[in-house]
């Protein structure tokens, strides 16, 4: 295989007989650009569906109330429906094996100021897990914890760009701000991967917010985390059978969507990952479709190679040459064209999937960032390596076979 | 160096078979330059192809350089085609990709010799053809006599046993006939063992032995002037 010799005849072969030899790079190099182009498409799919789904953590569920849209137990309909600390005790105390965080959100637009500058912001008034649910990342100081409800502290952890409209690139970590009247102590700067608006938020206690916006045990929402360990199903049953525990809690018809409604993430990456599955046995299907094709193409050209050759082959045998070193050359020959041709397909492949203009429109048609894996270059670079050798082999094998005198006679 | 007795050869064509040689006895010493005469059909072909172990013979028994051959795979059939035997064929069959020295090197490849040795070795054999100037010229640069000498230069590098050559003026005119002839002729003066095969007189007229074969029998054996044991039996009489 290191045989120097061999590889001069194979390099002087090849480049002898150009027209032949890029003829069958050609179909395999095509062949693997599809296929790469199909899988970074997917993987583009794949990463937009993940993405758009990334702002929060992917075991959320929402607990919402809204207006009654049904009569229930000779209560009228159009009855507003109100969150309290009970509900979120009851949630709490029932589901205790299947919840990983929770979380309530007092929500209030308030004025925020620091020196002469101010704007108005979105509260959110939440438990300590907040962070995990929301997938808040921390860029300085500390997020709001358990002491901080307990004592009712005043303290506010501001968004990234809170910080940037009022205190500029000055630090912001310890200053006091007035909060519709208040003063608030910042203990955090926060950034988020949900976007600007995102950014735009500031926490606080929950218990603090209760106290002093309304002093009562309002909540506006409650958000859980479910058991990581629940498997897709147990995690949609367990959000149905929260659904109806809360409705009977709440006075509510057990139908009555409007009134109280849970918004679980285990039915949405169900949903994304029924499509995920589907558009993967597609591509598996087209891809591996495409690599045949290019096999049976190099197949075919190297068959019509070997014919042409059975001369040469002749001429060798009677020279001296063995049939093993005549099958030798031919599948070494083979196996370096689809290796090389392979691999110029799989470059080309991948330099478009990152050429930053095709990835703008990609975007709009939810194909983000598309790209390989090493994984599936190197399981290519092996299918390729087999494929050259399929293709050499089996037509090699039938023209070492042949007579030389036979071979000779060949034109 | 070369002895056959009794040989047979059939080729099946369709249901029946032809019989081509039908018990052919010859003896070729070392050293000797013999030529198989014969109209085609006459089985020369098939005896030159059993005699270059590029077929099987039916029957009967081939010895080459003493060793007995028989049941030869291909593997060890090309090993001896390496050692023992140089091919000069009709036409010419170089490889067409390959200058005159590669070509002329590809025995020495396939005898495990290094590179280097090869095309040294192969271009003292271009000079000795007198194409030493036209090392690096593909075979479509050349003439056919050019071409001819090429491939005398190819079976001649192994320094084999026998020099197999297979109507190798066919496609010459008259003059380089003579030419590829006197080269020939040369190479036998050295004391190399020359076989031709040939249909035309004044070819085998050339050689020093000439046999002739009429549908798969040798009808005729004789020396022919040109042999030094014909002139010593002339001058003694």
């Amino acid at each position: 295989m290191f045989d120097l010799d061999r590889w001069r005849e194979i390099f002087q072969s090849i480049s002898k007989n150009k027209l032949r030899s890029v003829m069958s790079g050609f179909t395999v190099a095509f062949a693997i650009l599809l296929f790469t182009l199909l899988f970074g498409v997917s993987s583009g799919l794949g990463n937009f569906f993940k993405e758009a789904f990334a702002d929060d953590a992917d075991n959320f569920m929402a607990v919402r109330v809204w207006k009654t849209t049904k009569p229930y137990k000779g209560l009228q309909t159009g009855r507003r429906i109100q969150l309290k600390n009970k509900d979120y005790n009851f949630i709490k105390d029932t589901y205790k094996d299947k919840i990983q965080h929770q979380t309530a959100r007092v929500r209030r637009n308030v004025n925020i100021s620091y020196k002469n500058k101010q704007d108005n912001y979105t509260l959110r008034a939440v438990h300590p897990d907040h962070q995990f649910l929301e997938k808040t990342i921390i860029d300085e100081g500390r997020f709001i914890n358990q002491r901080d409800l307990k004592n009712k502290a005043k303290v506010i952890v501001i968004g990234r760009l809170v910080k940037k409209d009022l205190f500029g690139e000055k630090p912001a970590l310890g200053k006091r701000v007035n909060v519709s009247g208040i003063s608030y102590k910042i203990v955090g700067i926060f950034s988020d991967v949900g976007g600007d608006n995102e950014e735009r938020l500031t926490y606080m206690p929950v218990t603090t917010a209760q106290m002093l916006y309304g002093n009562n045990d309002h909540l506006s929402q409650i958000i859980i985390g479910y058991n990581p360990n629940l498997s897709t199903d147990e995690a949609i049953a367990f959000g149905n059978k929260m659904e109806r525990d809360l409705r009977k809690e709440l006075n509510v018809h057990p139908d009555d969507q409007s009134a109280v409604s849970i918004m679980n993430m285990a039915e949405a990456n169900q949903m994304v990952g029924g499509i995920m599955f589907a558009l993967t046995v597609i591509i598996i299907f087209i891809g591996s479709g495409t690599l045949i094709a290019g096999i049976i193409g190099i197949s075919n050209i190297m068959i019509f190679v070997i014919k042409e050759r059975t001369k040469e082959f002749g001429i060798r045998k009677a020279l001296g040459a063995q049939p093993s070193s005549i099958v030798g050359m031919v599948v070494q020959e083979s196996v370096l064209i689809t290796t090389l041709a392979g691999y110029l397909g799989l470059s080309v492949g991948t330099y478009i999937l990152s050429l930053e203009s095709l990835r703008e429109v990609l975007e709009e048609y939810f194909i983000k960032e598309p790209s390989v894996s090493t994984t599936l270059v190197v399981t290519a670079t092996i299918i390729l390596i087999l494929s050259g050798l399929i293709a050499g082999l089996v037509p090699a094998k039938k023209a070492a076979k042949i007579k030389p005198i036979v071979a000779l006679r060949a034109d | 160096m070369l002895e056959i007795k009794k040989l047979h050869k059939s080729y099946p064509i369709g249901k029946d078979s032809l019989h081509v040689l039908k018990g052919i006895d010859l003896h070729i010493k070392e050293g000797e330059f013999v030529s198989i005469m014969g109209s085609s059909g006459s089985g020369k072909s098939t005896l030159l192809n059993i005699v270059g172990l590029l077929d099987e013979h039916d029957e009967g028994d081939y010895y080459l350089n003493g060793q007995l051959i028989k049941n030869l795979n291909e593997k060890k059939a090309a090993i001896l085609r390496n050692k023992f035997l140089g091919f000069v064929f009709q036409s010419f069959n170089l490889i067409s990709y390959k200058t005159a020295l590669e070509n002329v090197a590809l025995p020495l490849y396939y005898k495990g010799i290094k590179r280097k040795e090869r095309l040294k070795t192969a271009l003292e054999y271009l000079d000795k053809v007198g194409l030493k100037d036209w090392a690096s010229h593909l075979p479509n640069e050349l003439s056919g006599g050019q071409k001819q000498r090429v491939a005398i230069a190819r079976a001649l590098v192994t320094n084999p046993k026998v020099v197999l050559a297979d109507e190798p003026t066919g496609a010459l005119d008259s003059t380089t006939t003579d030419n590829v002839m006197d080269l020939l002729r040369d190479i036998n003066n050295e004391g190399m063992t020359v076989f031709v095969i040939t249909h035309e007189e004044e070819v085998a007229a050339q050689t020093k032995r000439i046999v002739r074969l009429k549908d798969g029998v040798i009808i005729s054996d004789e020396l022919t002037a040109n042999n030094d044991s014909f002139k010593h039996a002339v001058k003694a009489l």
